[in-house]
């Protein structure tokens, strides 16, 4: 049932696809609508299964159950030629082959197309490696590769641009050189990007929209701001940056806010970002949003007490403090070192307090752990 | 890629052809080894008999030439092992830039013909060539002796010609070896002679296995080497064969006795891969 | 703080250190001269007395003289037997090259049943002795009352190369990124144009490879050759047989051409690489 789907355009739509392999279930029922001309991102970890999800969308794999729809037309047995999709892969498979130039022209040539020089031109004037077109791939550095792969699929003008880990082996500086580039290149040309990473600050930086995947299944969608302000899990919670989870008891509530109890001290939340579906809760506060106040300071809002710096860690912009709750709990803090060197030293006795509206509140009965574990190395998902 | 049936449509051909020429010949072959001469008819006419008898007298008749051939074939894969390992070593570790020149002049001399090069060292061996008046003027060896037509030639001229059997997979297999490893041996207390022993040469395991292999299993049935370089006594089991094809003409036995060969050799590499542990050989 | 340390005299290595590695490195080149010098002797012999002056026989150094050269086909039987070597050279890698390719990317490519069965039959005419491989051949080809001559030589020719031919190219194919077809097929290629722009391209200097090794094999061969080629004559044939009588320093001529020949397509082989790659 396959056929040319090349004029397809619209919204992506992934409706209920599950992947197995055997007994494994790679992707599992999961649901997606992609709207044009937006910047997504697939984030999660090793094994999530947001490389096979992508790999489904560029026809590279097949889903054992589901659909997927280009606007109105339906993709899901069409082949990878035959999808106007193109994808950046993550170690660039450029053709060894064949010059950079060659290597830019394949799709347009295989379509067809007769004036190719204007629009590999275009193309690589936009990633301003004009003066490459003769080479061949393997005398490029990384980030060159990356960029000429990127041209390779842009020039056709696809539907939907796949971005598999692009970054992935570029040092540092050249990668968030390219996180802004990406971007720009992104609303410059108007094509949807999706994009696959596990890396959630350069999730956060570059898309407009993050599903955030783990094991086969979206745990969360949105933007970067609700994703990271207001996690529905502890996963969520804990893979976009860190937090502290502290067991509690919703006690009562108070207009537009819950009053819960942890350990036998008071704190408020506000009601939307409660996420709990009975009394018991992990109440949820961003390290960043602590602040640490010796005893007899003045504090205002949410507070607890009873604190022990039990570690200090001077990053230079910020500084880390570990801090012992009397209910055996650490919790970790981020102060800026905006006046200063840190004030506070091992051994001090606070108060950690915090703005309420920063609280967020997770089910009682969720793994605190989940999505703060470095997870083994999963074989490939390909 | 590809639909189900691709992979059969690409084997047809080839395997079709293997078929008719390599299988089929073998059971022939096996179908004339238990024949016997038809009683009163011409040189050349066989009955099928089912005489497994055949084998037995075939082998014993020719036991001698059996146990020279892979007595011969044994000392030339050792000799050759030894030879080869240091040389590929040399060129693995030791050659820096050179290394690819290195290795092209290792396979050169092997695109002379093998004929030529046989035929070389019988004459370079022989009373007119250059080693046996200085080795007889050195005091080394008698007036008498001579080295053509004796074992040791043929052994040597074995040993030469298959050197490139060994030594490609012998260099294909220590090149593999991370350097790192060894110096990591090293680091932990290790001398260079330990190190060989305990890293490298089990490292090189897969190498020294296809190397041995792919020289012992064509020495086994070489003729050529006896043929040019040696004399009536050091027969290999191959001349036999061929003289029971061409001279004396006998299918039957010489059927029998290439699958007596042909089993030996499997018996022998059969017991060696157990003991040397290796799965992968293609 | 000063940058050097004044006093302090620069420490100097032990001579039995020094003789140690002085030792080890020159061992080894001692060693590698020996074994090249054995290596190359028969062809230094070959290609010396290919100049010799020496009517029929080629047994004593009589004088130099260049007429050899200028006239490699001065000796009736060299010349035609190598024309024949040379064409069941090339008709033998031809078809060897195009059936063990199709086998290589079969096994290669695909999983299916009895993939494992085809590498043993793949594996096993290198495992068998050629003496068998030859004999079990004429055989056949008697029973079928085919007399041994040119066609089936190369018929031999062709079942002893398709092994070679296929784990050659199989190595090049599993050196092969699947990651480029699918990239390929990405950019709008089907099955046919990503096979044909990019699959073949970078398998193609495997097969070159498993092409010239074939000749090379075929050219050389004499057992299988000896059992199947009757009265047709083939360069190893005929010195085997001039043997006994004294080979012309024409076939000397001969092998040290071809020597050449082969060092020069590989050197070119290795140039041509290392520009690729540049």
């Amino acid at each position: 049932m396959s056929f040319d789907a090349s004029s397809a355009r619209g919204d992506l739509i992934l409706t209920r696809i599950t992947k197995e392999y055997g007994d494994f279930k790679a992707v599992d029922d999961l649901s997606l609508t992609i709207p044009k001309g937006s910047f997504f991102a697939l984030l999660g970890p090793s094994g999530c299964g947001k490389t096979t999800t992508l790999r489904m969308i560029a026809g590279l794999e097949e889903p054992t159950v589901g659909s997927i729809h280009l606007g109105e037309t339906d993709i899901t047995t069409t082949k990878p030629y035959q999808r106007p999709i193109n994808t950046v892969f993550q170690n660039y498979a450029l053709f060894p082959h064949l010059t950079i130039f060659e290597n830019i022209a394949f799709g347009l040539r295989r379509r067809g197309v007769k004036d190719v020089d204007a629009e590999v031109n275009k193309v690589l004037n936009l990633v301003e490696l004009p003066h490459l077109a003769g080479r061949k791939p393997t005398q490029l550095s990384g980030g060159q590769q990356q960029r000429i792969a990127l041209a390779r699929a842009i020039v056709n003008r696809p539907a939907l641009l796949l971005l598999d880990e692009p970054l992935g082996a570029l040092d540092l500086k050249l990668r968030r050189q390219m996180q802004i580039e990406l971007k720009w290149i992104q609303k410059e040309v108007g094509l949807t990007f999706v994009h696959v990473t596990h890396d959630q600050e350069e999730a956060m930086t570059m898309a407009d929209t993050i599903a955030v995947m783990n094991e086969g299944q979206i745990e969360q969608m949105g933007s970067p701001a609700d994703l990271y302000d207001n996690p529905e899990t502890a996963f969520v919670a804990n893979f976009l940056g860190q937090s502290n989870l502290i067991k509690g008891t919703i006690s009562g509530n108070d207009g537009d806010s819950l009053v819960a109890d942890l350990y036998g001290q008071k704190i408020s939340l506000p009601k939307n970002r409660s996420h709990a579906t009975d009394n018991s809760i992990y109440a949820g506060i961003r390290p960043e949003k602590f602040r640490i106040s010796l005893l007899n300071t003045p504090v205002s809002g949410n507070v607890l007490s009873g604190g022990r710096i039990e570690d200090v860690s001077y990053i230079g912009v910020s500084t880390q403090y570990q801090v012992a709750m009397p209910w055996g709990q650490e919790l970790i803090v981020f102060e800026q070192n905006d006046d200063g060197v840190a004030p506070f030293n091992k051994g001090d006795a606070v108060n950690i307090s915090w703005a309420p509206i920063f609280t967020f509140a997770l089910r009682g009965d969720e793994d605190v752990t989940a999505g703060s574990e470095v997870i083994p190395e999963v074989l490939d998902e390909e | 890629m590809g639909k189900i049936r691709t992979p059969y449509l690409l084997l047809l051909p080839g395997f079709g052809f293997l078929f008719t020429f390599f299988i089929l010949p073998i059971l022939n072959l096996a179908q004339t080894s238990t024949q016997t001469p038809v009683g009163g008819g011409d040189t050349g006419q066989y009955e099928q008999t089912f005489r497994f008898q055949n084998y037995i007298d075939a082998f014993i008749e020719n036991k001698e030439q059996f146990a020279r051939s892979f007595i011969y074939a044994i000392i030339a894969t050792v000799l050759a092992l030894i030879i080869s390992y240091p040389l590929a070593y040399a060129i693995a570790f030791k050659s820096g830039k050179y290394k690819n020149f290195l290795l092209v002049l290792v396979v050169a001399p092997f695109f002379t013909s093998f004929l030529l090069r046989t035929v070389a060292w019988k004459q370079i061996l022989g009373e007119e060539g250059f080693v046996v008046p200085t080795l007889r003027s050195l005091g080394i060896i008698s007036q008498s002796t001579t080295l053509t037509s004796t074992s040791f030639a043929v052994v040597m001229g074995m040993t030469y010609n298959f050197l490139p059997f060994m030594t490609l997979p012998l260099y294909a297999s220590i090149d593999r070896i991370d350097p790192r490893t060894l110096e990591a041996s090293g680091d932990l207390y290790a001398n260079a002679f330990t190190t060989f022993r305990k890293v490298t040469l089990p490292l090189s395991m897969p190498g020294v296995v296809a190397g041995t292999l792919l020289t012992f299993i064509p020495a086994a049935g070489d003729y050529v080497n006896a043929s040019i370089l040696g004399s009536p006594n050091t027969k290999m089991i191959g001349n036999v064969i061929e003289s029971r094809y061409f001279k004396i003409v006998d299918y039957p036995t010489a059927a029998a006795l290439s699958f007596t060969l042909m089993a030996a050799i499997l018996i022998l590499v059969t017991i060696y891969i157990r003991k040397a542990g290796t799965e992968e050989l293609v | 703080m000063s940058k050097k340390s004044v006093d302090a005299a620069i420490p100097t290595i032990p001579l039995t250190a020094r003789f140690q590695r002085w030792f080890g490195r020159n061992l080894i080149r001692a060693y590698m001269v020996i074994a090249f010098t054995y290596l190359f002797i028969p062809v230094a012999y070959t290609f010396a007395f290919s100049f010799n002056d020496s009517g029929k026989s080629n047994l004593i150094w009589k004088g130099f003289t260049f007429r050899n050269w200028q006239n490699p086909c001065g000796a009736p039987e060299v010349c035609s037997a190598l024309g024949n070597s040379i064409k069941i050279g090339f008709l033998a890698t031809f078809f060897a090259t195009i059936l063990g390719t199709m086998i290589a990317f079969a096994i290669g490519r695909h999983k299916f049943k009895g993939r494992s069965t085809s590498n043993l039959l793949i594996f096993l005419p290198m495992a068998t002795p050629e003496i068998v491989l030859g004999a079990s051949l004429l055989s056949l080809f008697l029973v079928f009352k085919i007399n041994p001559g040119f066609w089936p030589t190369v018929i031999a020719h062709v079942m002893f190369c398709i092994s070679f031919v296929v784990v050659t190219v199989k190595a090049r194919i599993a050196s092969l990124d699947p990651r480029l077809e699918q990239a390929a097929m990405d950019l709008y290629a089907n099955e046919f144009q990503t096979f044909r722009r990019v699959t073949l391209p970078l398998v193609a200097p495997g097969i070159a490879g498993a092409a010239l090794l074939a000749f090379s094999l075929s050219f050389d061969d004499f057992i299988i050759t000896n059992f199947n080629s009757g009265t047709v004559s083939t360069f190893p044939k005929f010195v085997y047989t001039a043997a006994a009588r004294g080979i012309p320093a024409q076939a000397n001529v001969i092998g040290s051409g071809m020597f050449f020949l082969a060092l020069a397509i590989v050197i070119a082989g290795q140039l041509v690489n290392r520009r690729k790659a540049r």
